[in-house]
């Protein structure tokens, strides 16, 4: 089962926004993180080591609130390999409290821009938690059929 | 020991390659909750046009930090910027080769901001990921040993 839709670039324009996506980030998320992409900061797992570094406890990776602005992308334009450049600003942390809930991550994005001959789109991310922006210049260069 | 200022300008010498795995692939994509079978099942990439199943847009990082630790000590910094530049989807099966160009250091005080862009590449020298990091280096940690 997918939960990719798929544009075509005559069909989206300038201005249109994608359907916001919510991402629940909970303390398993960054212990999975941390396995598959070799990221063991202790700051990401132990409380008692973010703290000590003046955190208010244990943060989600920035290139974990990355990659769900990448999925955010890939699921609205139906192919992951037709993001074809990708690139953000770290402003704000993601606190994930050892919790059942988690934090929240609000995704948002607009095109704002079509490239005709090349036939891209570009995408401009907003990703909020806790009311604050989490991610600035998010931009993505998506290439549509 | 701070940041060398001199690594600024210089290109180091190509990594061992990385092996990009399927199963890797999959345990990435799940981590980021992704559900999409191209990242799974070799034939619904197949049928989208792949070779084999491909990776989530960011996977390139676990090749890229590699690189970097080359010169960053990663114990002590915040990560500023990310931004890739994909010429072509990671696919399984690749054999990816990572060139470190540190292209910036700037000294702030008791902090410096490194720009270092990783130049991943296949074992045939075809481009696949062009991978640019601002690193924020703080007081206590180190980029580019004492050389």
């Amino acid at each position: 089962m997918s939960t990719t839709t798929t544009q075509a670039f005559d069909t989206v324009a300038v201005g249109d926004e994608l359907p916001p996506v919510t991402y629940t980030v909970g303390r398993a998320n960054l212990v999975m993180y941390a396995g598959a992409s070799g990221d063991f900061n202790v700051i990401h797992w132990s409380d008692r080591i973010a703290t000590a570094v003046g955190l208010p406890g244990v943060i989600a990776h920035g290139m974990y609130t990355m990659a769900l602005g990448g999925r955010f992308v890939s699921e609205w334009v139906g192919d992951p390999g037709a993001v074809l450049e990708y690139g953000v600003r770290f402003t704000s942390m993601v606190p994930v409290p050892d919790d059942d809930t988690g934090a929240a991550v609000d995704f948002t994005g607009t095109v704002s821009a079509k490239d005709d001959e090349k036939r891209t789109a570009t995408v401009d991310i907003t990703a909020v938690c806790n009311g604050s922006k989490v991610l600035g210049k998010a931009q993505a260069v998506v290439r549509l059929p | 020991m701070g940041v060398n200022p001199d690594i600024a300008g210089r290109v180091y010498p190509p990594s061992p390659a990385y092996e990009v795995g399927r199963e890797k692939i999959r345990e990435f994509a799940e981590a980021i909750g992704s559900s999409d079978p191209v990242h799974r099942d070799a034939d619904a990439a197949r049928a989208r046009g792949y070779r084999d199943v491909i990776a989530p847009p960011t996977f390139a990082v676990i090749v890229a930090q590699r690189c970097d630790a080359q010169v960053i000590d990663f114990s002590m910094l915040v990560h500023g910027e990310q931004r890739f530049v994909h010429h072509r989807p990671i696919v399984a099966g690749d054999r990816l080769v990572a060139t470190l160009h540190v292209d910036n250091v700037d000294t702030r005080g008791r902090h410096a901001m490194v720009t270092t862009r990783v130049e991943i590449a296949d074992e045939g020298g075809e481009a696949v990921t062009t991978a640019r990091s601002t690193i924020v280096v703080r007081n206590g940690g180190s980029a580019g040993g004492g050389a």
